[in-house]
């Protein structure tokens, strides 16, 4: 597949900022102003950046447990996001939903959800609804190597199989589950494999490199608006942080860490070295394109920090569409 | 008017739903062309409507659920059916920690407008995995409305109004209620949800209760009224949002009040309701309010066991002289 250069310098943006996005919420973080846990998304910023860059406007995105980097991917308001990270009234839930529930409806995202595995059921509804009414949007969701495990994985696989589903299933094969490795999970070497039973086409990829991700999912989201059915990448990563905010992620055999966390490896300067080789952007380019993310997540960051938190008695909007 | 069974004007309510607007359909285990239902509520559906609309869907009730929610938040009316209320075990991931707390947890971004139909109660010698009656799970569970219409004239009207609202809708029916005849109006109508109905006006014992025990009620009703006993009959029609107002007033004028239904009674409606009448009409009661439950087992088979566990007339009248 020939790439174009504005595909990859497109690439190289998406995976950047939403590298930067996470460091500032690792900086807050270490600020103490993040309330409760965190399911950072460092690492596996390709997996996010190659899918949304193969994907419209309209197309809806499922995220998971780990979502901050599929909704900045996928073209978020900054501000509104990390607000909600921080509980402020001015985040894109209100306040109400925070890490595990990041979501922005405006941009495409059906939501992210504390419960994993639980996307994949939402995920069919979607893209039944989109076949229904007759648009040629698609949906794509992301789940983990540990949601593959989950009953609701066979379930929704073979729904979307049977009605020929404009859907994409994204695995983030990060490896663990938790602190479950996936050896002691899952029988088969890959988890495309269970694809198979399906009748869905599936494929592994480098999760790390972006355009990798993007191709393979362009040639998926073809499939799918065409009405011929679903597609599964495995996209293979791997968490920079550990599971959640506590966690050093010591359970990690060293040689196995330092082969993923290498300069090589990492995501932002796999699609950089791409995009510079195959002229897409210059070093000076990269360096521009930086500064600017990083002045737009910096005013993210003061406009969170800034903003108020809700009153108390907000706990009580929002159950309904008209309370009684 | 129309004389007609439940179902027939559940099956009414329903059709002219999809009739008026077209994102409406259905999906199930079972609901299409070959069965019609389990209980042959949708029977003939298919026919009309297409196999589209009326979907067929494997057994895995958890997608199902999922999959009229992520239906819902992206611009279709889904009703989807799970065939006993004992499976909405397998479904709970999707009803009360997505379905119920989208809007919420999402700061009021979606809305999930999902009809979810169900059929609860017991006395078909079916025994402990299809005669459950689990409506205070849902009640319990801040995000979704409750409808347990009782009455052929009411579950027409009221399964229109659960298609259109803009919230999740559990809608439970019952077994023994389906083959219950009445005077249904020709003319379109809804009911709205939160508006008990007095069943039967009496001066000097409150019954509340649903399903089936309701029909028992009245029939105890008329037998007391031979010995000088006034009984008014309360049907909530739904629980929630909860006519708080008809049942206060109630007491107030018969200052006793008796609940009833097939629940198993610890943690059963019946035990929130006494508890709301404890707090609001205390002052206005003259006698202890009495429930009448189900014994805390499970179902039993065998018909005398089943007998032994549902409420029959005999315990309702004997409830009522008690505090008479």
């Amino acid at each position: 597949m020939t790439v174009d250069k504005k595909i990859l310098k497109e690439l190289f943006t998406r995976t950047l900022k939403t590298r930067l996005f996470e460091e500032k919420v690792w900086d807050l973080f270490g600020e103490n102003i993040v309330p409760g846990t965190l399911h950072l998304y460092l690492g596996q910023e390709g997996v996010a950046a190659g899918v949304t860059t193969a994907l419209k406007d309209s197309d809806w995105i499922q995220s998971s447990h780990r979502g901050h980097g599929h909704v900045v991917a996928k073209g978020a308001d900054m501000n509104a996001a990390l607000a909600e990270l921080l509980g402020k009234k001015t985040g894109s839930c209100k306040g109400k939903g925070g890490s595990m529930h990041i979501t922005q409806f405006d941009v495409g995202v059906l939501g992210a959800t504390g419960v994993v595995a639980s996307g994949l059921p939402i995920a069919v509804g979607a893209a039944l609804s989109c076949q229904m009414r007759k648009t040629d949007d698609v949906v794509v969701c992301f789940f983990g190597d540990g949601a593959s495990n989950n009953g609701t994985f066979g379930e929704s696989l073979n729904m979307s199989a049977i009605w020929k589903l404009p859907l994409v299933w994204i695995v983030e094969n990060n490896f663990y589950a938790m602190g479950t490795p996936i050896k002691l999970t899952c029988p088969s070497s890959t988890v495309a494999q269970r694809a198979e039973g399906y009748c869905i086409p599936s494929q592994v990829v480098d999760g790390n490199n972006a355009l990798e991700v993007y191709e393979a999912t362009v040639e998926a989201v073809k499939r799918a608006r065409e009405g011929g059915g679903p597609t599964l990448i495995e996209c293979q990563t791997y968490r920079m942080k550990g599971h959640s905010r506590f966690d050093p992620a010591k359970y990690r055999p060293q040689e196995e860490a330092d082969h993923w966390l290498s300069g090589e490896k990492d995501a932002v300067n796999v699609i950089q070295k791409i995009a510079i080789e195959q002229g897409a952007i210059t070093e000076k380019d990269a360096e521009k394109i930086r500064e600017k993310l990083q002045k737009e997540v910096d005013k993210a960051g003061e406009f969170a920090k800034k903003s108020d938190f809700p009153e108390p008695e907000e706990t009580l909007d929002d159950v309904y569409a008209e309370a009684f | 008017m129309t004389e007609m069974v439940y179902r027939e004007a559940l099956k009414a309510g329903i059709r002219e739903e999809m009739l008026r607007d077209e994102r409406v359909f259905l999906l199930g285990e079972d609901i299409g062309l070959n069965w019609g239902g389990a209980f042959k509520v949708t029977k003939g559906l298919a026919e009309e409507f297409g196999v589209e609309r009326v979907r067929d869907t494997p057994i895995s009730e958890n997608t199902i659920a999922g999959a009229a929610v992520g239906a819902a938040i992206t611009g279709m009316r889904p009703v989807a059916e799970i065939m006993f209320g004992d499976l909405i075990t397998l479904a709970m991931d999707q009803v009360c920690n997505q379905a119920a707390k989208m809007r919420y947890m999402f700061g009021g971004q979606t809305s999930v407008p999902l009809v979810l139909r169900t059929v609860f109660g017991g006395g078909k010698n079916i025994a402990s995995h299809h005669s459950q009656s689990l409506e205070s799970w849902f009640m319990h569970t801040p995000g979704l409305k409750v409808a347990v219409p009782a009455f052929a004239s009411d579950v027409k009207g009221l399964i229109k109004t659960a298609i259109r609202d803009p919230d999740p809708v559990l809608f439970a029916e019952h077994k023994l209620v389906y083959d219950k005849k009445e005077e249904v109006p020709d003319d379109e109508y809804l009911i709205p949800f939160g508006e008990a109905k007095v069943r039967r006006e009496g001066a000097d014992v409150t019954i509340w209760g649903t399903f089936i025990m309701l029909h028992k009620a009245l029939e105890v009703a008329e037998e007391l009224q031979k010995e000088g006993i006034s009984v008014e009959v309360i049907d909530p029609r739904t629980l929630v949002p909860l006519d708080k107002k008809t049942l206060i007033e109630s007491v107030k004028k018969t200052g006793r009040l008796v609940l009833v239904t097939e629940e198993t009674k610890t943690g059963a409606t019946t035990a929130e309701i006494a508890a709301i009448v404890q707090e609001e009409a205390f002052d206005w009661l003259d006698a202890p309010i009495k429930r009448v439950n189900a014994p805390d087992t499970p179902v039993p088979f065998s018909p005398p066991l089943e007998n032994y566990f549902i409420p029959d007339n005999k315990r309702i009248a004997q409830a009522v002289r008690d505090i008479v």
